[in-house]
């Protein structure tokens, strides 16, 4: 399987495909910087006894015009890198010819799904890391506050959140690559699946408010999309002061809350299902794909 | 069984959606020898062999390859066969001597060993000037012979060659025949699946004929061509100047010949065993001059067109 890791990353690195979505990094980066400095000030005064005093850092991330956020590029980013490294992961090989090849050698047939995904993972991963690295080291000589030890652990669960949600659409994407014998077919079901939900994100407020009959079934619609689903954990995790309850309460009840930032045990118990759901999502489709991929004929033609 | 079989099948049975593609097939390849399975298209051939190398479940009956079972030790199986399937497909990406690296490593084989191999394979397949090349830009030709290599670098027992030479040129053809025909010698058992009547006589010492699933014949081609098309005798054609009534009776009388024709100046005599030299000395003794004789050899067209219009 090493073999196989090893191969299906020098792959990633060097082709076009892996460039492009570091420019898009690279971009995206550069975005979230310039959104923080435009509005970074602003949010923080206005907010202040909402944001809590200790959290100036984490605010980098999530400071911009309205939606308009570094996290809110990430969640509409990583999908799309997810589905770039794994929609051709296996109908590839096959309509190339090299899949029979692959596997007329002594691997185990799960060794070639596992290295690509490891592959797709550790490269994602790297996209990642790179992001948030430079937008922490432009933003630290920006805005001169450290982080905090809380806000670095806050940050690196965040780090764990993407790869998680990432993991999710590149199992969906190989999933089909699995299912379908035309790339072009797997790469448009999977963008289209991810379009649907996006839409259902920014739509779904105004859809759901005529279908749900209370708040609660409102929110429990909205959460199908695990857009939405990694929207919701990114801001628990990064604004620490603010409630997944104040979608729900009601004018009366939002004046008893008490205006501090929840603490770092707190958000997790708080994101608890948001991870599980999205972890179980992730290793649906991983199944799925695996199950189908063991019992698939593979034939040269 | 005194000879060691490579490869042994027993009621070999496969369906897909209700049709039955392979069929009770039994099979048996010797070691080293080139063994040509040949069939129409659709008779079970591909199937077939990736049911022997694991790839595909077999229905019923068992195969074994080597003395292991392909379905119950993939590995042990793909560890000393290689398989050259139809449209061979590599890394186009890569250069020829990275995709056979990484066969090579797939099969860990080390480092040095690895180097070497990539060396020689390159080599025997006429491809060593083109190991930096990327196979992107490599001609049809040139990724069949890459095939082959990528086959050989595991240096195996057992290779399956599905349908080698198609898409290939005439010199190209030659050259895989030869490697082909030479593999026997380093120990490796081929099986050739084709249709290419031609090549598969060229190069195979044993052929089995398959028909929608079924094993039609299987043995050496001599001896298949014989006993389908002259009841298991040879056939000797003599040409002399001028044929006389009386050499036919001499002839006749030769222990051995069951019938002479003649026809022109043509003699064609059947016998039961190789009778060559007595022929020859009783024509040159009746003083017709002997113009040419040989034994009428069956190419594997006739013995194939027998036995499709018997099935």
């Amino acid at each position: 399987m090493v073999a196989i890791l090893r191969k299906e990353l020098a792959d990633y690195f060097t082709s076009i495909r892996f460039f492009v979505l570091f420019l898009l990094v690279l971009a995206t980066s550069g975005y979230g910087l310039f959104a923080a400095h435009s509005s970074i000030r602003q949010t923080l005064s206005e907010s202040g006894a909402v944001t809590g005093s200790g959290f100036v850092f984490v605010t980098l991330f999530t400071s911009g015009e309205g939606i308009f956020t570094l996290t809110f590029f990430i969640m509409l980013l990583v999908p799309i890198i997810g589905i770039a490294l794994g929609f051709d992961a296996i109908n590839s090989e096959r309509s190339g010819g090299t899949l029979s090849r692959l596997l007329s050698q002594p691997v185990y047939r799960d060794s070639v799904i596992n290295g690509k995904f490891l592959a797709g993972i550790v490269t994602l991963a790297m996209m990642v890391v790179t992001t948030l690295l430079l937008v922490s080291g432009y933003g630290l000589r920006m805005i001169g506050v450290p982080p905090t030890a809380e806000e670095i652990i806050r940050l690196f669960i965040y780090i764990v959140l993407i790869i998680i949600y990432g993991a999710f659409w590149m199992g969906l994407a190989m999933l089909f690559s699995v299912v379908t014998r035309k790339v072009s077919a797997s790469l448009l079901i999977t963008i289209a699946i991810w379009f649907i939900f996006f839409l259902w994100t920014l739509m779904g407020p105004v859809f759901t408010a005529t279908i749900a009959q209370s708040a609660e079934g409102q929110m429990t619609l909205l959460r199908i999309s695990p857009l939405f689903l990694f929207s919701e954990a990114t801001t628990v995790l990064l604004v620490p002061a603010y409630r997944l309850g104040f979608v729900t309460m009601t004018v009366g009840e939002l004046s008893y809350a008490i205006p501090n930032p929840l603490s770092l045990g707190q958000s997790l118990i708080t994101i608890w299902p948001h991870l599980a759901s999205l972890v179980c999502l992730s290793v649906i489709c991983f199944a799925i794909s695996y199950v189908l991929f063991m019992r698939q004929e593979i034939r040269a033609t | 069984m005194a000879e060691n079989l490579a490869i042994e099948t027993e009621n070999l049975t496969k369906s897909y959606d209700g049709v039955t593609v392979v069929d009770h097939l039994n099979l048996h390849v010797r070691e080293n020898e080139v063994f040509g399975l040949l069939g129409p298209n659709g008779a079970g051939k591909t199937t077939t062999i990736l049911m022997l190398l694991g790839l595909t479940e077999p229905g019923s009956g068992t195969a074994r390859v080597c003395g292991f079972n392909p379905t119950r030790e993939p590995l042990k199986v793909k560890r000393i066969v290689g398989y050259l399937p139809e449209e061979v497909g590599f890394y186009d990406n890569l250069t020829a001597g990275e995709n056979l690296k990484f066969i090579a490593e797939l099969n860990n084989i080390n480092t040095a060993e690895t180097a070497r191999r990539i060396d020689e394979v390159l080599e025997m397949s006429g491809l060593a000037s083109d190991k930096d090349m990327v196979v992107g830009k490599f001609s049809r030709g040139m990724r069949q012979r890459l095939g082959i290599a990528d086959v050989l670098i595991k240096e195996p027992k057992v290779v399956f060659l599905d349908e080698p030479t198609s898409g290939l040129d005439p010199k190209g053809i030659n050259q895989l025949l030869d490697l082909i025909s030479n593999l026997p010698k380093r120990g490796t058992t081929v099986l050739l699946s084709s249709h290419q009547l031609y090549q598969v006589q060229r190069v195979c010492q044993s052929i089995g004929i398959l028909a929608k699933g079924k094993m039609v014949i299987e043995g050496s081609i001599d001896k298949l061509g014989r006993e389908a098309l002259a009841g298991g005798r040879y056939t000797i054609e003599v040409e002399t100047a001028e044929p006389s009534v009386e050499l036919i009776d001499i002839l006749k009388k030769i222990k051995g010949v069951v019938k002479v024709e003649s026809k022109d100046n043509v003699l064609s005599i059947n016998t039961d065993s190789d009778l060559r030299s007595k022929i020859a000395k009783a024509v040159v003794d009746s003083n017709a001059s002997l113009v040419q004789m040989k034994v009428h050899e069956f190419s594997l067209d006739d013995i194939y067109m027998k036995y499709f219009k018997e099935s």
